[in-house]
């Protein structure tokens, strides 16, 4: 299995569109890393848009104790997690590099200027291919399909942190993140998110 | 994860603005009170949190001036206080730091200002560091999470030893980023307030000048408070072939900058944390022995100029090549990362690094052409999407050439096509209803547009009320439209006078704007802006009915709001396929095109309008706009 480990610093980038929950992933990550004694530092991109707009998380992972700049500087992403696919090739074309991991969601949430007519959304074949050619690895999950069957949309950046953690890429192990969603849960959500969470992990590893 | 964890020396993950509430909660504070601004808002917000656990008091004012004189009350009186606001939220405040800061304080206070660089969530990207020099205040900037919060505890201290107001002063990334941070201890002593009446703190003509003098001489002292403080430290060989001079997130990009191209043996990195007055010894001795010079800061050429002041006066015979903002190395607008530090060295020490093979580059930016634009919109169910609706059907029917005077919240969208951009001016908070008080007395020189003014429930307390005044004792010929969604949306929905509930959840008394305004002898009209037609005739009647200040209040409850109660919708929306003709209408998308609800959304199958039931709110305000009917609502 590929595994990043060792490499100083290990930047992840989550990206999405606002409202999909990213952030509750970033922070899931960085506690779950700063419980192992890692410095961390994420930093939340957004702009004055509260929904709807593009959405990225910026966390980076040092095992030297370093702080970074909470933006990932150009090509330096090492993992770029998508909860939307065009947010996925958006951020790999500004940070990405040949030997960037990708793991996305495969279902599109259309922008405005989509529906509007003033711009194409790419097709699922132009994405994959664009994406595949710009990354060492992409994996495809559909992970809004997943969510849904669990019955809630909003699973999907669980099943989306289930898929990060069976990559195998970050050091990070199952069990602690399957603590950290017990805890950040109440009682009657943790089995659907903690099921969402297996599904994400069994798409990629299983 | 809050702020109030009574864990001495455990590592916590934490927002930049949460560390400096921890470090305020650490200087034993007992008032912090604020007006919301991005990026700001979470250091009181916080505070608000923990206030009945460490007998705090937590107050959303109702703007930063009114906030700061509440904060400095408390000083007055013996008891730490701080305040936090954004850079334009320091102009607003700045008439009474002017002021106090010549009179001084008695216990600490810490004034926090979030600046915005790059302008991500603002109207301008000012750099509000200017104001310590103007007023001779001290300057401090945290470089990481951890620096937040030991220099607001610290920022008390230094406040209580010069008598003086401490500004705080962060940018988003530091703010908005999170970080681990080494908790401290948390004190546990009883606050007592007392004004010794045996002191004044009166600045009145006649003292301005004794005050001025005694201020600027503190100037020496704080430098020498400054001394050896750890927030000013150097990393780097004996003798660099060029000395990076930085501070607060500058600091960030720089040493990564300088890590990323292994100059560590070469360059040597001077971090100031104490940006005002500057620390003189500690530059004398670093600044000694050193020809070239990189400043990177954000977002001005603050300490950059200030540096080259201090070499002219402070180090005599030694002469100073200089790179950054004046020189082009660094911008000196918007906001810059660590590709901006490593462009400014690559270029000045001629390394020739690439972060990308330009092969892979050319893929990058042909695949980048695939990528959809996502622009700013009004969220789905947005009252203000309703409420412009009506202004510009209203408007075209009254002439066309109407002139709508934006203001500052979510509305101020209102200038893009979300807003159908209808708003033509968006300045300060409260500026559109002044500036429509002044259109609206422009009739003698032949001015017959018809005149409104937009603002939020929050933004009317904060700024608008004066100049409403105005118009009314003037009268000015213009409408003021309040668009009233409980709250302060963009900022997080804090509350406000007109809200029935304080910082901290108490049962406070709600200032009723309409019976205010009625007071004044306004004429009130309140709409429901989901009723797109009855909103759209009472603005046509508000607008045929000129001479004087009118107000049109718009109310409903924010979307996001709405959705978070989990209320039922007020419609279950559908589109009846058998009457939407898709691109063969000749309405031309009307629905997704002009209406702009990301509910509404384009069947790349069928050619037709749809319903997103993910992400309709359903407001039904779409039904009405059709020209085909064929947006069916039935009553949920």
């Amino acid at each position: 299995m590929m595994s990043l480990l060792g490499k100083e610093p290990i930047n992840l980038i989550i990206t999405g569109v606002g409202g999909q929950g990213n952030i509750l992933i970033s922070r899931l990550l960085g506690q779950a890393f700063i419980e192992d004694g890692y410095a961390i530092t994420i930093g939340e991109t957004y702009g004055a848009t509260q929904r709807g707009g593009s959405v990225a998380s910026h966390v980076r992972i040092s095992s030297e104790g370093m702080v970074y700049s909470p933006v990932t500087p150009r090509g330096k992403a090492d993992v770029i997690l998508g909860l939307e696919p065009s947010e996925s090739l958006r951020i790999l074309t500004a940070f990405g590099h040949p030997e960037t991991f990708v793991a996305t969601n495969t279902r599109p949430i259309y922008p405005l200027e989509v529906a509007a007519g003033e711009a194409e959304y790419p097709t699922r074949g132009t994405l994959s291919d664009l994406m595949t050619g710009l990354s060492r690895k992409t994996w495809y999950i559909d992970a809004s399909a997943i969510a849904l069957a669990l019955g809630n949309a909003l699973l999907t950046n669980i099943v989306m942190t289930g898929a990060l953690i069976g990559t195998g890429l970050l050091p990070l192990k199952r069990a602690k993140i399957e603590r950290l969603i017990r805890e950040s849960f109440s009682d009657e959500r943790q089995v659907v998110n903690l099921h969402a969470f297996d599904l994400g992990y069994d798409a990629v590893a299983g | 994860m809050g702020i109030d964890m009574d864990k001495p020396g455990s590592t916590q993950l934490l927002m930049g603005n949460e560390a400096i509430a921890r470090g305020a909660l650490e200087a034993g504070i007992g008032v912090a009170a604020a007006y919301p601004g991005t990026p700001s808002s979470e250091v009181i917000g916080t505070l608000a949190e923990v206030a009945r656990k460490y007998g705090l008091y937590v107050e959303w004012s109702i703007n930063e001036k009114v906030a700061l004189e509440v904060a400095a009350a408390a000083s007055l009186s013996g008891v730490r206080a701080i305040t936090a606001m954004k850079q334009n939220g320091l102009n607003v405040a700045f008439d009474f730091l002017a002021n106090v800061a010549l009179t001084g304080t008695n216990k600490g206070l810490v004034l926090m200002v979030g600046d915005d660089p790059g302008g991500l969530s603002s109207t301008n990207e000012q750099d509000s560091r200017h104001i310590a020099r103007i007023l001779d205040l001290p300057l401090l900037e945290p470089a990481t999470f951890q620096e937040a919060k030991d220099m607001t505890k610290w920022a008390f201290q230094l406040s209580e030893e010069i008598s003086n107001v401490c500004i705080l002063r962060s940018v988003t990334r530091i703010s908005h980023g999170r970080g681990k941070v080494i908790l401290g201890d948390l004190p546990s002593m009883e606050k007592w307030a007392y004004f010794d009446t045996s002191k004044s703190y009166a600045g009145i003509a006649g003292l301005a000048t004794r005050y001025h003098k005694s201020i600027h001489e503190n100037q020496g002292s704080i430098a020498d408070l400054y001394g050896s403080t750890p927030f000013n430290s150097y990393s780097g060989p004996e003798r660099p072939d060029l000395l990076v001079v930085t501070c607060g997130s500058g600091w960030l990009y720089a040493t990564e900058a300088v890590k990323t191209l292994s100059l560590e043996q070469r360059v040597g990195v001077l971090k100031i944390g104490t940006t005002w007055p500057l620390p003189t010894q500690f530059l004398q001795q670093h600044l000694a022995g050193i020809d070239r010079i990189l400043v990177v800061e954000e977002v001005d050429p603050f300490l950059e100029t200030n540096l080259k002041e201090f070499v002219v006066d402070r180090m005599a015979g030694h002469s100073y090549r200089f790179f950054g903002k004046a020189s082009g190395h660094i911008p000196p607008y918007g906001e810059i990362n660590v590709d901006s530090a490593i462009d400014a060295l690559n270029n000045i020490m001629s390394i020739g690094y690439r972060p990308r093979e330009e092969a892979y580059e050319q893929k990058c930016r042909e695949a980048a052409q695939h990528v959809p634009p996502r622009g700013l919109q009004f969220c789905a169910g947005c009252p203000h999407r309703a409420t412009y609706w009506a202004i510009k059907d209203a408007l075209r029917m009254a002439g066309g050439n109407g002139v709508v005077a934006g203001d500052i919240g979510c509305y101020t969208m209102g200038i893009q096509a979300t807003g159908f951009s209808q708003v033509k001016t968006v300045h300060a908070m409260g500026s559109g209803m002044g500036l429509a008080s002044g259109l609206g007395k422009l009739e003698q020189f032949h001015f017959e547009q018809p005149v409104l003014a937009m603002c939020g429930d929050s933004t009317f307390f904060h700024a608008a009320i004066p100049a409403l005044l105005n118009a009314v004792h003037n009268e000015a010929d213009v409408v003021l439209v309040i668009v009233d969604n409980g709250g302060t949306a963009m900022t997080g929905f804090q509350p406000h006078p007109g809200v029935d509930r304080d910082a901290g959840g108490e049962i406070r008394p709600e200032i009723n704007i309409e019976k205010l305004c009625e007071s004044l002898g306004i004429a009130v009209t309140v709409v429901d802006p989901y009723d797109i037609e009855a909103t759209r005739n009472a603005f046509l009647e508000v607008l045929e009915n000129r001479g004087k200040a009118r107000v049109v209040m718009s109310r409903r409850e924010c979307a996001l709001i709405r959705a978070g109660k989990r209320l039922d919708p007020i419609a279950r929306v559908r589109v009846d396929g058998s009457k939407c003709y898709g691109d063969n209408c000749g309405c031309n998308r009307y629905c997704t095109r002009i209406f702009r609800c990301p509910g509404l959304i384009w069947d790349r199958e069928t050619l037709t309008a749809k319903i997103d039931e993910a992400v309709c709110s359903g407001c039904g305000v779409c039904v009405s706009i059709c020209p085909q009917s064929a947006i069916v609502g039935e009553t949920a």
